[in-house]
């Protein structure tokens, strides 16, 4: 059981090394990357230095290579992908197929594993992503319930890596244009959600007001702490009721399942963050390393500790977690 | 141009989805798709049902494309797709890659539809390779965008091999969920729906707390709050676009045909938008 801890920067990657991940996944500073977040991600030198550090410590290194390309700048996605190759990343993660195409085409022994992006969610998707790119490992989007993960693994080869904790994603990823309906700025071609220049904040007579586009996502009044207008998360109205209409400001934590998803031969646990701070991964790298290091040791009798419950959970959107859909009720 | 009738994406009444296609069967609709792409859970229609009238429509002349899920997560909704590629005498309208796995192990042309992310001609070019004939390009594209794809695939002689299809008039599937959002508008959990969405026939609109029309629920998809509509660009869709796809909300949509087919623009009393054809956001309206 692999632990892949996110790093939106050197440091990240280094502490998140540090804390005890086994793997790191990072992205570079273009268009070709789902977290693509200003001031985050990797330039080629610090590529370089990443690739040099894993290494030294032996541990693995993933680069998401995971929007959708556009033929305009289809280039891009190309040099990056011969970037990835010629500097010695461990793992390409890739959505699009032209792009797994191209990787498998032209570096027949690089890794591949698909991305979350790609929304496989069933074998037979998975099936068709084996046999055109031969894949090693399918990230699965964060729809699934807990059995049906189980029904997956008994029906493919191809290793599974699931989404163990953090923000949690309500849509099948990679299926969700809510974003570039508001604000015209697309997750799949820009990799950014609810980017960051169109938020704005403004104090009003009926409280503390978050817009998207200049959209009122929420409105919170002075006992409510204020989250991050990500749109699928505001407060809109169904007829004349006021509610979360999609999801709730809460974050995924799927720590009480561990013994399940080690059972069933999920090969790998991914934490969710690379837009966080260095003290986010060091905190949840930890906790996460101590969690899975006590559940292979005591198999059944695993326990979740209730510190690590509560380290979790005040790193979470809203201090608020959530089993999400892997349990059954949530859906 | 070619004019189609996009799959019902509401969940209708059986009565009602047999009398909207009786009328389809008089209007001047070139292509209709049929079948369920929204939920495994909606079952007033069976294929048998919509082979039936798929026979129906033939004789009308009309062209038929079965459409099929977006978001396949049970082992049974595999099977059921299986027996839409398996139909024997219609072409499939893939949603989801699955059914393209599906249907290339079976050797069978197939429609990529709006649901798959197919943003460049590489993409296009390997689908060409495996069978596709027509593509229905991400509800996201833009003009721009789908005139540079065109021109490439131009370039690389793949241009000739497949029609290309444009969500032109309707509300916009956006997103899919494990989540049903009526069922949760309602405070039910899925596995007890109690199949709440025949209670809206058009969805429950979602508004801002100012009033903004926002999106639509529609069981597990979310779509677009204000009704889309091309109408007015069929003039710059020419050497672009083969065929203009129109979204069924009621019988008003053969109306909005035969107006698209004698290429007038549609005005509403109600906000309508483009935005995403002229690369803005997708809510907004270019005039």
């Amino acid at each position: 059981m692999e632990l892949l801890c996110p790093a939106g920067n050197l440091s990240s990657l280094k502490t998140a090394i540090d804390s005890g991940a086994d793997a790191v996944y990072i992205g570079l500073k273009n268009d070709t990357n789902a977290r693509h977040f200003a001031g985050l991600n990797f330039s080629k030198s610090k590529l370089e230095q990443a690739v040099s550090y894993v290494k030294q410590h032996n541990k693995k290194l993933h680069l998401a290579i995971n929007t959708f390309a556009n033929s305009e700048n289809w280039q891009v996605w190309k040099e990056s992908v011969d970037l990835a190759a010629d500097i010695g990343v461990n793992v390409l993660i890739a959505a699009d197929i032209s792009v797994l195409n191209y990787a498998r085409t032209h570096y027949p022994d690089l890794e591949l594993h698909l991305s979350v992006q790609a929304s496989a969610t069933n074998a037979e998707a998975i099936n068709y992503y084996a046999k055109n790119f031969n894949i090693q490992r399918v990230v699965l989007p964060r729809v699934l319930s807990i059995h049906q993960v189980k029904q997956l693994a008994r029906s493919t080869e191809v290793e599974l890596e699931v989404f163990a904790y953090g923000s949690l994603c309500i849509m099948a990823e990679g299926r969700c244009h809510l974003s570039s309906y508001l604000t015209g700025e697309s997750p799949n071609m820009n990799g950014v959600c609810s980017p960051a220049k169109f938020v704005s904040w403004q104090d009003t007579e009926q409280g503390l007001e978050s817009r998207l586009n200049n959209i009122l996502i929420d409105r919170y009044s002075a006992n409510e702490s204020a989250g991050y207008p990500t749109l699928c998360k505001g407060r809109f109205n169904v007829d004349d009721t006021l509610y979360h209409t999609l999801e709730e400001p809460t974050s995924l934590n799927s720590m009480e399942l561990l013994p399940q998803l080690i059972n069933m031969g999920v090969s790998s646990i991914k934490i969710e963050g690379r837009q966080r701070s260095s003290a986010y991964v060091r905190e949840v790298t930890q906790t996460w390393r101590q969690a899975i290091d006590a559940c292979l040791k005591k198999k059944q009798e695993f326990t979740v500790n209730p510190q690590w419950q509560h380290t979790l959970a005040s790193l979470s959107e809203g201090n608020q977690t959530t089993l999400g859909a892997y349990h059954k009720q949530w859906q | 141009m070619k004019y189609s009738l996009g799959n019902i994406q509401y969940f209708w009444p059986k009565q009602t989805v047999e009398s909207f296609y009786q009328s389809a069967i008089d209007s001047d609709v070139d292509i209709v798709y049929l079948g369920e792409s929204v939920c495994s859970k909606r079952r007033e229609m069976r294929l048998k049902d919509y082979l039936y009238i798929a026979n129906e429509l033939t004789k009308a002349n009309k062209q038929v494309v079965l459409s099929t899920m977006v978001l396949l997560e049970a082992p049974s909704e595999l099977n059921e797709l299986k027996k839409y590629c398996d139909n024997g005498d219609f072409l499939v309208e893939a949603n989801d890659i699955s059914a393209i796995q599906l249907l290339t192990e079976r050797k069978l042309p197939f429609v990529a539809g709006s649901a798959l992310n197919l943003y460049n001609h590489h993409a296009l070019k390997l689908l060409t390779e495996q069978g596709m004939v027509r593509w229905c390009i991400p509800v996201e594209l833009s003009r721009d965008r789908l005139k540079n794809i065109v021109y490439q695939c131009e370039k690389t002689n793949i241009r000739h091999k497949f029609e290309i299809e444009v969500t032109s008039f309707g509300h916009l599937p956006l997103a899919f969920s494990a989540r049903c959002f009526t069922a949760r508008s309602e405070n039910r959990p899925k596995d007890d729906c109690q199949l709440c969405c025949i209670n809206y026939p058009n969805g429950r609109l979602t508004q801002s707390q100012e009033g903004e029309s926002l999106f639509v629920l529609n069981g597990i998809q979310t779509m677009s709050g204000y009704c889309y509509n091309l109408s007015g660009e069929q003039q710059n869709m020419q050497g672009l676009v083969d065929i203009m796809r129109v979204l069924p909300e009621s019988e008003e949509a053969f109306h909005i045909i035969s107006q698209l087919k004698q290429g007038n623009s549609l005005y509403s009393e109600t906000h309508h938008s483009n935005g995403y054809w002229h690369q803005i956001p997708g809510l907004s309206t270019a005039l």
